[in-house]
This record gives structure tokens, C-alpha cells and sequence, in this order.
């Protein structure tokens, strides 16, 4: 079998080219695949779609490219705390196509699975409808999505073996294993990289087929948006 | 006196029932986690992928890949769970969640709600919104009975661009709880104080009480 571990982000995105549509997991800035990222912004490629629920944060992450002017559309459901996303939007300077975010998980999941297409009642009678077929069904009105793929998936896992498989930590999981299964390449950062077998087949949360390359990135920033505890000051936006 | 910010999240707090799955919205409804009464166990469900949310974390036990829709860091409770966005979602439009507590832009009198956007001010995306809004067995909103502007949230007929349709059962404001009647609230509790004169002046919709 070809051997699936790059040995760094650089190797792992050859053949990363302007104009590419990029699915990025990650729920603002956690559990995202920070060193793929900043590869990808080192690269300067241009023309760039974004698949990601935000789109980065605060300046940081996926926000680094809309910084670097090589986005030319997001696709995502949430803008919020992105003054870069905004500034561009409102400018003209960059499409947005927004989502429900459980229309948009289950759009990435119906294009790693196959399918063509589904109705949802999430939007029906909303500006989210406009332009798309509906259809009562079951005595309530649906709105039909389509799939999304994406040329490039770039995810975070906790633990991956050399075929592939992930392990996901906590709530960083949240759009990656969808994404991997709906990327025509995806690529994981692994915190950990063990040997296969390692990991037991009941304890894997995305078998490895859906993984083409796997790179071993031991330290992540992990930054927090809004550091909240229950015995300390609220720092907001404060590092770990 | 109408109700101070505290006594409406109370309130709030009192919608939801023992044994329930219940999704707090982002701002004033995550704040109802605080008074939910001793003795109702509930689980609380976090839209980015995790059921079982507890309180803030201490500062020692803060983990940067634990937080909530709102990206605050969090902790998971004994019978926590995590899960993908896909099956977190199916979850709220599934019918499996039995309360959204939201907070609104306006709700209009048939149960139709904004919170999601106001066109050339507010540019956030719907996030989870629509998805709540239209999926969780009972909405319920949280919101101040006007806006800062002075116009009453609660109207005949939505001015603002809708969330969802025909989906929220009550409105709680500093002025009472209100729950939709089709074409009028009905005032079913108020705030001391507070007189018919006083609500019907101050909403935009029939209100009967």
C-alpha cells in the first residue's frame, strides 16, 4: 500500500492550485487544522473557495487568508466576530453563500455520501429558501439543498493511524469527519500518529479510507475565543 | 416594576421540565443554565457537538477543544456525549430536542421569528438559528419587550427578515410572559406592577389577557 504519512503540511498539500474549493473543519478557532492553514497561506494560492462554518476568527486562522486577498468565496453559516469576513462582504469583494448550519453539516454529509440533494424544513419561508425548490411533505413545507464537495478537506484529529483512521477530542470534532468523507483529497493533522492496529475498530470515528494523507503535527496553538471559568475573571479572547 | 435581567432569565429558567433535552441560545438564554431549580435534571445540548454541557470550567481545568455554540469553554457533565455537526443537528431538527430557549429580534403574534439578521446593521450569519428555530419541539423566546429604538419586538407581523415560521409557542420579556394566539398574545403572567394599560401600549399586536 503507498504510504499515506507526509512528512510535513508542505509535502502533504502538493498539488494545491489558485482556485481550488477548500472544506476546513473546525468551530471557529478549535479544532482547526492550524499548520495546513498557515501552509495554505504561506502558499499565497489564489481564487480560493472556503467550505468552513466561520471562515476563522478574530483575525486568526482561515481569517489569515481572507486577510492575504486569497478567498474568493466563503461558503459557511456564521460571520459573526470575523471583521474581516464582514468588511470584505459588505465591499463586494468576496461572495458569501450563508447556511443554516445544520443545512450546511448535512449538505457536506450528503456529498461524502452520495447523494443528490435533500429537503429540510430549516429556512422554508426565510431568504435561505429563495431561488430553491420546496415541497410540503408530510404537511410541512421543505426547502431542497443541494451537496457539497470540495477539491481539498483539511482536518484536525486527536489520533490517527497510518491508514487513516481518527480519533476526533472533545468538541473539536464538530464538521471534520463529515469533511474528510467529501473532500476528493483530504488531508488530517494528527496530534498523535500511532501504528495501525492501534487504535480499536469500536473506538475509530472515521475509518481511514476517507483519508488520502496524514501529517504528524504534534503542537497546536489551541486558541480560545472566549476563555469563561467559573472562578476566575472572564478573559475574553485570552490565550490558554 | 418590570423585571430586572436576572428575573427574566429566572423565569425563563422555570419553562424548563425534569428529565429534558434543552438547547440555551447565544447571549441571555445561555445565562437560564444558572437558575435552572435544584432537583430538575436536565441535559443541555450545545449545537457544535456536545450534550451533557456543564458550568464554565475552573481556570485550572480549561481545555481549549471544549466549548460551546458561543466559544466559550465549558466541561461535560457525568453522561456527557460528543458527536459530529451532522448527528448534532439531527438532533434539533429530528425532534429530539424539547426546548430552545432563543433570544429574538421580533416574534409576531402567529409564532413567526427574526433573530437572525437586521439588513445594512447586523452581518452575522444564522448559525444554528433556523435550524433551532424550526427543529426544537418548543421555542420559547427571551427578549426585551422593545427595542432600543423604542418599536415593540412583539408585532402583528414581522418587519424584519424571518428565522422560522409559526414556531415559537412563548415570548418571556421585563414586561410579562406572552404566548402567541394566532392573531394576539395572550398575556398569561406580568411582571409586579405592571397593568393591561401598560402591555397594550407598549406591543405591537392585540394582546388578551
Amino acid at each position: 500500500m503507498k504510504p499515506k504519512v507526509y512528512p510535513n503540511v508542505d509535502a502533504a498539500l502538493d498539488g494545491l492550485a489558485d482556485g481550488m474549493s477548500i472544506m476546513s473543519g473546525g468551530f471557529g478557532l478549535s479544532g482547526n487544522a492550524e499548520a495546513c492553514i498557515e501552509a495554505i497561506a504561506r502558499r499565497g494560492v489564489k481564487g480560493l473557495t472556503i467550505i468552513s462554518n466561520n471562515c476563522g476568527n478574530q483575525g486568526q486562522g482561515l481569517a489569515v487568508l481572507l486577510k492575504n486577498r486569497q478567498v474568493r468565496k466563503v461558503n459557511c453559516s456564521f460571520i459573526g466576530g470575523n471583521p474581516d469576513l464582514a468588511e470584505q462582504y459588505l465591499a463586494g469583494e468576496i461572495e458569501v453563500e450563508l447556511n443554516p448550519q445544520g443545512t450546511f453539516a448535512e449538505r457536506i454529509r450528503a456529498g461524502g455520501a452520495g447523494i443528490g440533494g435533500f429537503f429540510t424544513p430549516t429556512g422554508a419561508g426565510t431568504t435561505v429558501a429563495e431561488g430553491k425548490e420546496t415541497r410540503v411533505i408530510d404537511g410541512r413545507l421543505q426547502v431542497f439543498e443541494k451537496p457539497l464537495r470540495a477539491d481539498l478537506a483539511i482536518v484536525r484529529a486527536a489520533v490517527g493511524d497510518h491508514f487513516g483512521n481518527l480519533r476526533f477530542y472533545r468538541t473539536s470534532r464538530n464538521f471534520s469527519p463529515l469533511m474528510a468523507t467529501a473532500g476528493k483529497l483530504t488531508i488530517a493533522e494528527v496530534d498523535r500518529l500511532v501504528p495501525t492496529g492501534t487504535l480499536d475498530p469500536d473506538d475509530i470515528h472515521l475509518p481511514g479510507l476517507f483519508v488520502q494523507r496524514i501529517v504528524h503535527v504534534p503542537e497546536h496553538k489551541n486558541v480560545i475565543e472566549f476563555r469563561t471559568t467559573r472562578d476566575g475573571a472572564k478573559r475574553d479572547g485570552g490565550k490558554p | 416594576m418590570s423585571w430586572s435581567r436576572d428575573d427574566m432569565v429566572k423565569r425563563a429558567a422555570a419553562e424548563v421540565a425534569d428529565g429534558q433535552i434543552v438547547n440555551l441560545g447565544i447571549g441571555l438564554p445561555t445565562e437560564v443554565a444558572n437558575f435552572i431549580p435544584a432537583g430538575v435534571d436536565v441535559f443541555l445540548h450545545s449545537e457544535n457537538g456536545l450534550l451533557g454541557m456543564g458550568p464554565f470550567p475552573l481556570d485550572k481545568e480549561v481545555d481549549a477543544q471544549l466549548i460551546n455554540a458561543g466559544k466559550q469553554t465549558v466541561t461535560a457533565l457525568p453522561g456527557a456525549s460528543v458527536f459530529d455537526s451532522a448527528l448534532s443537528f439531527a438532533m434539533i431538527r429530528g425532534g429530539h430536542v424539547d426546548l430552545a430557549i432563543l433570544g429574538g429580534l421580533e416574534v409576531a403574534c402567529n409564532g413567526d421569528l427574526a433573530n437572525w439578521t437586521v439588513p445594512g446593521k447586523m452581518i452575522t450569519g444564522m448559525g444554528g438559528a433556523m435550524d433551532l428555530a424550526a427543529g426544537a419541539r418548543r421555542v420559547v423566546v427571551l427578549q426585551s419587550h422593545a427595542s432600543k429604538d423604542g418599536n415593540s419586538k412583539l408585532v402583528t407581523a414581522l418587519t424584519l427578515p424571518p428565522t422560522a415560521l409559526g414556531c415559537v409557542a412563548r415570548v418571556i420579556t421585563e414586561l410579562g410572559v406572552f404566548d402567541v394566539g394566532g392573531d394576539h398574545f395572550r398575556c398569561v403572567e406580568r411582571a409586579p406592577g405592571i397593568d393591561d394599560a401598560q402591555i397594550l401600549r407598549s406591543t405591537g399586536a392585540r394582546v388578551r389577557f
